[in-house]
C-alpha cells in the first residue's frame, strides 16, 4: 500500500468510516476496514463439489477452512488471469450462525480511505456491475467514485446462494 | 453484572451436584429392592439432604419442599421407624425422576411442572400420614392434604379450563401445546411424522403458530421457532399419545388438556377447583416454608455449606484425586494438539530437501517429535474419554420399569462397562441405545408362558456389552428373544411398497429393512414400542457420530444388535484417495475393501445405475468424479480403483484413480465459514497444507440413489 499521506486517511473519526478499496476491472470498490481480517496472495483453492461457480474453494488459513470467492466472476464480469496483483482479501462478515470468515479474490489492493458518513450517497437505480443490493452507497474520494459494498449482504448471500439450486 | 456471573457458575456446580446426587440415589434405591442395609438408606438420604440444603441456599424453593418430603420418608426409613417396602420404593424412584425434572427445569429457567410435583407430594404425604414416623414438620404435611381432599377426584390430567375447541364437536378429546425447544430438529425429529402418527389415533386438527419465526436474515433453518397446538378428537388414553412424543421429551414442552366431552361446562366447575386448590395448597406451604425461615435460615446455610463441604469431600477423596474440567478447555486444548500433528507432519516432508549431514541431525529430531506428538495427542483424547458405564447406568432402572409393565421377566447382564468412549458420543448414543433396549424388551423377548412352551428359560436376557476392537468401540444389544420375523418383516416391506414383490432378498437384506422410516411389524402398538419412528432414527443418530449399525438374527432364538463407533469424533482415520488431480479421505471405518475391478464384470440396468460383480453379489457402482463433477485420469474403471464401502448395511464401490496413504486426519467442518455440502462430511488440512475433503459415504450413496430413478432403492 502506498504511504500518500492525504488528510482523508488519517485517524478515523466518529463521523466517518474507514474503508479499504480495492480494484476489480475498472471500478474501486470499498469495504469496511473493520471486516478485514488479512489480505494475502492467491493460491490454489480445493474445490468443492456442487458451488456456484464464483467459489472457488476452499483454503487452509492457519488451521481454518476458508472458502475463496472470485469477486469478478461473481460480478458477472470476465475472468483475467491472476497475477502478481492479485490478492485474496480475507474478512470476517456476521451470519446468523456467528461470525463468517472467507475470502475474496480481487485484482489489487488500492487504498485505505476515512469517508465521512456524510459523504456517502444512495447508489443509482441503474447501471452499475453490482447488484444494487449490495451497494451501501458511492463517496467521492480524490476525484474518483468509490462503490461501497454491503459486505455482510454479499458475503452471506453468496454462500447461501445456490441452496435452492443444488439441493 | 459480574455477581450475576459468579452466580451462574455456584448454580451450575449446584446443578452439577444435584444430579449426581440424584443417580446415586435412583442407584442405591434399585439395590435397596434387593437388600435393604443401612448403609444403602444412609446414603440415598444423604444425598436427599444435600439437594434440599443446597437448593434451599439458592432460593429454588419448591425443589427445596418437595426434596423436604423425600427426605423425611428416608429419614423414617434410615432410623427404622418405617419399613422399607417395594411401593415405598417405587415412589422414591418417581420422586428421583420428578426432582430430576424439577432440577431440570430450574437449571434451563423454565417452569416446573407443578402438576406432577404437587400429585407425587400428594403421595409423599399419604404415605407419611400412614404410618406416623418422626413427621418433621406437620405443618408441611398438613398443607397438601387439604389439597388432596379438595381436588374432586384425584385426576392426573389437567381438565381444560377453557371451553372445549369447536373441532372436538362436544366428543371427548385432547389439546396438546407442543413447544419444541430450538435444537429439537437437530435431533432428527420431525415433527411431521408425530402429527401423522397423532393422526392414526384420531382426527387431528393442526393449528401452527409462527409468531416466534425471525426475521429470514436471522432464521436459522434447522432451529425450530415454531409452536404447535394440535386438537385431537377421540376417546384416548393420555399414554397413547405422549407416546408419540417420548423421543422428544427433553426437547420440548408439551401440556395436554383433556376434554371429556359433552357437558363439558358441568365438568368445569369442580375441575376448575383443582388447580385453584393446587395453588392453594402452594400458598400455605410457601407460608410454613416462609415462617419457618427464622430456625431454618440458620440450619439452611449451616446445611448448605456442609452440603458445598460434603461433596467436594465426597469426590475429592474417593475418585483418587479427580478434578472438573469444562469442556471448552479441552476442545481447545484437542484442537491445538490437532494443529500440532499437522505441522509435525508438514516438517518432516521439508526434511527431504536437506544435506545429508544435516539430514541426520534433522531425521532424529523429527523423529522424536512424532514420537512426542503422537503419545501428547494420545494423552488428550484420553481425557475426554468416560467409562460407557455412564450410558449403561440407566438401564438397571429401566428394564426393572419396563419388564414389570409389561409382564416379562428379564435379566439384564452388563459387561465392559469400562471401556472408554468420547463424552461427546456417549451423549448422543445413550438415546439410541435406550430406544434399542426397549425394543429388545417389548418385541424381542416373549412372555414368560411363551419363553417356557418354546422350550426356553422363563426368565429372558438381555445383554448389553461394549469392547475396543481395531480402535473402534463395538456396543452389541442382545437378547434371547423371538429374534426378527422374516416372512412378517417381508411382507410388511411389500405392503409399504419398500420392496417389489417378487424382489429376492438375503436375510441380511430383510433384517436391514427395519431401519426403514416408518416399519413396524407390530401388530399391536404397545405403549413402549411399535409405532415405527424409531429405529431409523436410531441409525440416523448412530450414523451421525460415524458410525455403523447392524443387526443380525435367528428366529426363535434371538437378535444382537451390533453398533460400531468411531473413539472420536474430533479425528478420523482416513485413506487418501486421488481422482484426478484431487485428493479426497475416506474413512477407514466405512471400507470394506479395494480391489482391481475388471471391466468384464461391470454392468448396466435401466435407468443408468452400474452394477458391478463381487464374487457372488452385485453392488452398485459409485463414480466419484461424476459425484463431485471434476476430470479424473481415466474413466475406464478398469484403469482406476473400486473401493467397496459399506453404508446402511449395503455394500457400493467407489471408483478412483489411485489410493494413496492412510493416515489419522483431523476432522474440520465445512460448516463453519461455508455450509453443508451434500456427500462430504467435512475438510482437513493435509501434510503439505492444501485441503482435502472428507467423503460422507452415506450422504454420497444417498445422492447417488437420488439420481437414478427418483432414489428407488437398488435390492440387488
Amino acid at each position: 500500500m502506498s504511504t500518500n499521506i492525504s488528510d482523508k486517511r488519517l485517524e478515523a473519526a466518529e463521523d466517518a468510516g474507514q474503508y479499504l478499496t480495492f480494484q476489480l476491472g475498472r471500478e474501486e470498490y470499498a469495504v469496511d476496514i473493520l471486516r478485514v481480517q488479512e489480505i494475502k496472495g492467491w493460491e490454489r483453492a480445493t474445490r468443492i463439489p456442487h458451488a456456484p461457480d464464483y467459489v472457488l474453494g476452499v483454503i487452509n488459513l492457519r488451521g481454518a477452512i476458508v472458502p475463496i470467492i472470485e469477486l469478478r466472476k461473481r460480478f458477472a464480469l470476465e475472468s483475467i488471469d491472476f497475477g502478481p496483483t492479485t490478492v485474496v482479501i480475507v474478512v470476517k462478515v456476521a451470519s446468523p450462525r456467528g461470525e463468517r470468515t472467507v475470502g475474496m479474490v480481487v485484482d489489487a489492493v488500492c487504498e485505505v480511505y476515512n469517508v465521512a458518513h456524510a459523504d456517502v450517497k444512495a447508489p443509482p437505480e441503474v447501471g452499475s456491475s453490482v447488484d444494487t443490493a449490495f451497494v451501501k452507497g458511492l463517496a467521492t474520494v480524490e476525484s474518483k467514485m468509490l462503490i461501497l459494498l454491503d459486505i455482510d449482504r454479499l458475503i452471506n448471500a453468496s454462500i447461501l446462494d445456490g441452496i435452492g439450486a443444488a439441493a | 453484572m459480574s455477581l450475576d456471573l459468579e452466580m451462574e457458575e455456584i448454580h451450575k456446580i449446584f446443578f452439577e451436584e444435584s444430579f449426581e446426587g440424584l443417580d446415586v440415589m435412583e442407584s442405591s434405591l434399585l439395590n435397596l429392592d434387593v437388600n435393604a442395609d443401612r448403609e444403602t438408606i444412609a446414603r440415598i438420604f444423604r444425598a436427599a439432604h444435600s439437594i434440599k440444603g443446597g437448593a434451599a441456599t439458592f432460593g429454588f424453593m419448591e425443589v427445596s419442599n418437595f426434596t423436604h418430603g423425600v427426605e423425611t420418608l428416608l429419614d423414617e426409613m434410615r432410623n427404622g421407624t418405617r419399613p422399607v417396602t417395594p411401593d415405598a420404593i417405587q415412589l422414591l424412584l418417581q420422586s428421583v425422576d420428578g426432582l430430576r425434572e424439577m432440577v431440570k427445569a430450574v437449571q434451563a429457567k423454565q417452569p416446573i411442572d407443578a402438576q406432577r410435583i404437587a400429585l407425587l407430594a400428594d403421595e409423599i404425604a399419604q404415605l407419611l400420614a400412614r404410618h406416623p414416623g418422626k413427621a418433621a414438620e406437620p405443618p408441611a404435611v398438613a398443607a397438601p392434604a387439604p389439597a388432596a381432599s379438595a381436588a374432586a377426584a384425584p385426576e392426573p390430567v389437567a381438565e381444560g379450563a377453557n371451553a372445549a375447541p369447536e373441532f372436538l364437536a362436544g366428543g371427548p378429546g385432547w389439546v396438546i401445546d407442543f413447544q419444541p425447544h430450538r435444537d429439537m430438529l437437530k435431533t432428527n425429529n420431525e415433527p411431521l411424522r408425530m402429527f401423522a402418527e397423532l393422526e392414526r389415533l384420531g382426527a387431528l386438527n393442526v393449528i401452527a403458530d409462527a409468531s416466534a419465526v425471525p426475521a429470514l436474515a436471522e432464521l436459522q433453518p434447522d432451529a425450530c421457532h415454531l409452536r404447535w397446538r394440535l386438537e385431537l378428537a377421540g376417546a384416548i388414553e393420555k399414554r397413547a399419545i405422549e407416546e408419540v412424543f417420548d423421543w422428544v421429551d427433553a426437547n420440548c414442552s408439551i401440556s395436554y388438556q383433556h376434554y371429556a366431552g359433552t357437558g363439558a361446562a358441568p365438568a368445569a366447575p369442580p375441575v376448575a377447583a383443582a388447580p385453584v386448590a393446587v395453588e392453594a395448597a402452594a400458598a400455605p406451604a410457601a407460608a410454613t416454608a416462609v415462617s419457618a425461615p427464622p430456625p431454618e435460615a440458620v440450619a439452611v446455610p449451616a446445611a448448605g455449606a456442609a452440603a458445598a463441604a460434603a461433596p467436594k469431600g465426597a469426590s475429592g477423596g474417593g475418585d483418587a484425586g479427580s478434578i472438573r474440567v469444562s469442556t471448552t478447555k479441552v476442545d481447545h486444548l484437542i484442537n491445538l494438539v490437532g494443529e500440532l500433528v499437522i505441522t509435525q507432519s508438514m516438517l518432516s516432508r521439508f526434511a527431504d530437501g536437506c544435506s545429508p549431514a544435516e539430514l541426520e541431525k534433522l531425521r532424529e529430531g523429527l523423529t522424536q517429535l512424532t514420537r512426542n506428538t503422537r503419545e501428547l495427542q494420545e494423552s488428550v483424547m484420553q481425557i475426554r474419554m468416560l467409562p460407557i458405564s455412564f450410558a449403561f447406568n440407566r438401564f438397571p432402572r429401566l428394564v426393572h420399569d419396563l419388564s414389570r409393565k409389561l409382564g416379562k421377566k428379564v435379566e439384564l447382564k452388563l459387561s465392559g462397562e469400562g471401556t472408554e468412549l468420547d463424552k461427546t458420543v456417549l451423549e448422543k448414543i445413550s438415546d439410541p441405545l435406550v430406544h434399542l433396549v426397549r425394543n429388545a424388551l417389548d418385541h424381542g423377548l416373549e412372555k414368560p408362558e411363551a419363553r417356557v412352551a418354546a422350550g426356553k428359560p422363563e426368565t429372558g436376557t438381555i445383554e448389553l456389552a461394549a469392547f475396543h476392537e481395531g480402535g473402534n468401540i463395538i456396543i452389541e444389544v442382545k437378547d434371547d428373544g423371538g429374534g426378527l420375523n422374516r416372512a412378517k418383516i417381508l411382507k410388511r416391506a411389500r405392503e409399504r411398497g419398500l420392496v417389489a414383490d417378487d424382489a429376492e432378498l438375503s436375510d441380511d437384506q430383510i433384517h436391514n429393512l427395519i431401519f426403514a422410516a416408518g416399519f413396524s411389524t407390530a401388530d399391536t402398538i404397545s405403549d413402549v414400542s411399535g409405532r415405527g419412528v424409531g429405529m431409523d432414527v436410531v441409525r440416523r443418530n448412530i450414523q451421525d457420530l460415524g458410525g455403523v449399525v447392524q443387526i443380525s438374527s435367528t428366529e426363535g432364538a434371538g437378535s444382537t444388535i451390533r453398533i460400531r463407533l468411531p473413539l472420536t469424533l474430533a479425528i478420523l482415520d482416513g485413506q487418501l484417495v486421488r481422482v484426478g488431480a484431487h485428493t479426497y479421505v475416506i474413512s477407514l471405518v466405512a471400507i470394506v475393501e479395494t480391489i482391481q475391478a475388471q471391466k468384464d464384470r461391470l454392468n448396466a440396468v435401466p435407468g443408468g445405475a452400474e452394477l458391478f460383480r463381487l464374487r457372488d453379489e452385485y453392488i452398485p457402482v459409485v463414480r466419484l468424479y461424476e459425484m463431485f463433477g471434476v476430470e479424473p485420469d481415466s474413466r475406464a474403471i478398469e484403469d482406476g480403483l473400486l473401493v467397496v464401502v459399506e453404508a446402511e448395511g449395503r455394500r457400493f464401490g467407489v471408483l478412483v484413480d489411485d489410493l494413496l496413504a492412510q493416515q489419522q486426519v483431523v476432522i474440520k467442518t465445512l460448516e463453519t465459514n461455508y455450509r453443508q455440502v451434500a456427500g462430504v462430511a467435512g475438510a482437513t488440512i493435509l501434510g503439505d497444507g492444501t485441503v482435502a475433503l472428507i467423503v460422507d459415504v452415506p450422504g454420497l450413496v444417498q445422492v447417488f440413489n437420488e439420481s437414478f430413478t427418483g432414489g428407488q432403492t437398488l435390492a440387488a
